[in-house]
């Protein structure tokens, strides 16, 4: 390569990780009763990062005690108008501590500091103004004149989208009046915990937002715990079945967002390098470490050779590495765990006879890594067409007919998402009906906006977030 | 490609119909998708030996243009004299690719930058506009390179495009390029007045068809003028020109870059859309009058670690 471009890194000074972090409870960063922790690393490095608190039981009854004396005498009561303007102030923190968040992030989720700082970050604070506005008008969100709020709710997130998804779960909780308990992932509890220092900055009364970390554990102590009235979960479909179980029979609600398989199909009328430029878009993203990954490609049989072309050229330009690094493309697998789960699954794809290229990019001696892959002959029948993977790894399929495109797409036993690629309109709306996904996009992928709903059809969950929907799952009515 | 089978040959007549068949039949642009390709490219953060590498490179691709009513012979030395050694005080400097005057003009630009490798561009065909009877665009050329221009830039009949009469464009193509002769013809597609990304698609794969050796976006006289998606959408197009017929063809934004960090841009875009073979002055060039002085500003600012004013680089 003639044009190097030098290594570009985003300076880490701007953030200050602590040896060792609390729980944050009732306003305050407190102990775990038990003092157990764990360790959370640096995927890009390995090294560890900090020591993590592990909430056993009885820190979960002092976090939901907690939630639910904020919720009665001080949350629930408050008018909307006034719960508005800490959301808002929240939003505004969030916006001027945004390098400070996107860095953190990077350093502990290991995606590229380009998506943290013009993806996640952005949309966190996007999500609390949206649902700051929400906070006075609930009454004519079409839920009843005086819909009112559930209580305490209890919310297990993932570590893809870290702070993202404690957005998505945090801030119509609040706007509708409902305290929270939060758990973050165990690989990724920083920006959780930073974001309960922002909590304090903005003088949220106590115990309106308890965070408390830990492993599978403490997630289950607290979806079981009797004393929040809704549960909302993000994460595998396996831990989600669990979930649905577990509250069966109680009154708790509940709201999942779980796995997907989804379908990015492109047909021959395609703007065939905006399509490729997607599809690249849609599984190598956050190193595809995303529910709603365009992971199966469903290309039309006339142009898959020169589609695969394009997209093989394209995936030569993707830079791997240092996820703090500006110019990074695909940063690292977030633990090692997922990247042995996504050695395992490569594999098999090799094993079942599906033809395996990897993007030739260099990968860093140390953290964990996979590189850009993408099979093609790969059948329905095989288990890398079937399975998440959620990871950087491309199932290419052929269709002919729009019906088989339908046929093909619909054949998972999830349904969060699918693409359309296609110039013709009509074409885009035929399918979009016939789609089984809860959220397509056309022409486009990955996009995401706090006015839109998510969430899936089938294995994929239940119950939408995000828009005017995604205030019915924290309302009574 | 699959698509050669339905490719005219250049080097017979096209009929309008196969001509009009196939451009039609090129895969569409959409225009969010290539707007926000360029917009990520252009987060790319280019820095020290990179950015140095870059700068000197973005020197070399620039055609130093004046295309102004008031140009006169001493303007034009002046310009000339600037192009073979853009830093009087930094002998490292490279010259850049070219000057890039009217035909009027052009003996007096060969004169002085006779022996320096510094070549001589003409725009001709009747611009900014191209609106003149083909004979007089044959004769503006013809004088051009008599007077010893390397590379004649001349316009399309954006009419006769836009009215869909593909023919005609190809047809004005060829006859150019034949009274080029030995100079390097590049191509004005004018995409600010194309209107769409499909059209820009087009019109690049009918002045290749055509014979062009450069397509160019902008005669800078007409708003927008160059920008980053239009200069990706016309870089797919030489690349898939190039995978279907074997002949690699240059492209020229033009009009509207300023600024260092620009040009950078631009060179990010070519690098990471056609790769190396196009980081050549011989394939790829800036039509400039500005930016030169801020490349070398930046170049300066790189090798000593501060800023000088504008009053020590020289106006052209």
């Amino acid at each position: 390569m003639a044009f190097e471009y030098a290594p570009a890194p985003e300076s880490r000074s701007i953030v200050d990780i602590r040896p060792a972090y609390g729980l944050f409870v009732d306003g305050e960063f407190v102990a775990p009763a038990d003092g157990e922790s764990f360790k959370t690393v640096e995927p890009a490095t390995e090294e560890v990062l900090a020591e993590i608190a592990v909430a056993g039981p009885a820190d979960v009854d002092r976090a939901v005690a907690a939630a639910r004396r904020a919720y009665e005498r001080v949350w629930g009561p408050m008018p909307g108008a006034e719960r508005a303007k800490y959301l808002f102030r929240i939003a505004r923190i969030i916006q001027e501590r945004a390098r400070e968040l996107a860095v953190l992030e990077s350093i502990d989720n290991g995606k590229p500091i380009r998506e943290s700082r013009d993806v996640d970050i952005p949309l966190v604070a996007q999500w609390f103004f949206y649902y700051a506005g929400w906070a006075d008008k609930l009454g004519y969100a079409g839920f009843g004149p005086d819909p009112r709020p559930l209580g305490v709710a209890g919310q297990v997130i993932p570590w893809n989208f870290p702070l993202l998804m404690l957005a998505w779960k945090i801030a119509p909780a609040l706007a509708t009046g409902n305290t929270v308990v939060l758990k973050p992932a165990e690989t990724t509890p920083l920006t959780a915990l930073l974001f309960a220092e922002i909590c304090q900055q903005a003088e949220l009364p106590p115990g309106v937002v308890n965070i408390l970390t830990g492993a599978g554990d403490t997630g289950r102590t607290l979806v079981e715990h009797d004393g929040i009235d809704k549960v909302a979960f993000t994460g595998s479909t396996e831990v989600g079945r669990q979930i649905a179980r577990s509250v069966a029979g109680t009154r708790k609600r509940v709201t999942l967002e779980l796995g997907g398989k989804a379908a990015n199909i492109v047909f021959a009328d395609a703007a065939l390098d905006q399509a490729v430029e997607g599809v690249v878009n849609g599984i190598f993203f956050n190193q595809g470490h995303v529910c709603c990954a365009g992971s199966r490609l469903l290309v039309e049989e006339s142009v898959a050779e020169d589609v695969l072309d394009r997209l093989k050229r394209r995936m030569t330009t993707l830079r791997v590495g240092d996820p703090l690094d500006k110019n990074t493309d695909v940063g690292a697998i977030n633990s090692a765990e997922q990247l042995a789960r996504i050695r395992a699954l490569a594999e098999i794809g090799e094993q079942e006879g599906a033809q395996r290229w990897t993007a030739p990019c260099p990968l860093p001696d140390r953290g964990f890594w996979f590189s850009p892959t993408v099979f093609t002959d790969v059948t329905q029948a095989h288990r890398i067409a079937r399975e998440e993977i959620f990871g950087p790894v491309l199932s290419v399929l052929t269709f002919r007919t729009p019906d088989e495109a339908v046929a093909k797409a619909n054949n998972t036993p999830y349904g969060l998402s699918a693409g359309i690629w296609t110039e013709k309109g009509s074409r885009i709306l035929w399918l979009a009906d016939r789609l089984r996904a809860g959220v397509v996009w056309a022409n486009t992928f990955n996009k995401f906006d706090p006015t839109s709903p998510f969430g899936g059809y089938q294995e994929s969950g239940y119950g939408r977030e995000g828009g005017r929907h995604g205030l019915e799952a924290y309302l009574a009515h | 490609m699959t698509r050669s089978a339905t490719k005219p040959d250049p080097g017979h007549a096209a009929t309008p119909e196969s001509l009009r068949t196939f451009l039609h039949g090129l895969p569409g642009v959409d225009k969010v998708g290539a707007e926000q390709r360029a917009a990520t490219l252009a987060t790319r953060s280019i820095k020290t030996t990179a950015k140095r590498w870059a700068l000197d490179l973005a020197v070399r691709m620039v055609d130093l243009t004046t295309l102004e009513g008031a140009d006169t012979p001493g303007k034009v030395r002046a310009l000339a004299a600037k192009a073979m050694r853009p830093d009087p005080a930094d002998r490292s400097c490279p010259p850049v690719a070219a000057v890039c005057v009217y035909p009027s003009l052009v003996p007096t630009a060969v004169e002085t930058v006779r022996g320096s490798g510094v070549r001589v561009a003409s725009v001709a065909t009747a611009f900014p506009s191209g609106q003149v009877p083909l004979a007089v665009k044959l004769d503006d050329v013809r004088a051009a390179v008599a007077a010893g221009a390397d590379e004649v830039d001349m316009v399309i009949d954006r009419g006769a495009f836009l009215s869909g009469r593909y023919d005609e464009v190809f047809h004005q193509i060829t006859e150019v390029k034949a009274a080029c002769g030995d100079a390097h013809l590049k191509v004005i597609l004018e995409t600010g007045e194309l209107g769409t990304y499909d059209n820009v698609r087009r019109a690049s794969w009918l002045a290749m068809l055509a014979g062009g050796d450069f397509i160019k976006t902008s005669t800078g006289k007409v708003s927008p003028a160059a920008t980053l998606p239009v200069t990706l959408v016309m870089l797919e197009a030489v690349r898939d020109f190039r995978a279907a017929t074997g002949r690699q063809v240059g492209v020229k934004p033009a009009g509207g870059i300023r600024t260092a960090k620009d040009a950078i841009r631009y060179l990010v875009l070519v690098n990471e859309t056609v790769g190396d073979d196009w980081l050549d002055p011989a394939w790829f060039r800036f039509g400039a009058s500005s930016l030169l002085n801020d490349l070398l500003m930046q170049r300066s600012k790189l090798a000593t670690g501060r800023y000088a004013g504008p009053d020590y680089f020289t106006l052209d």
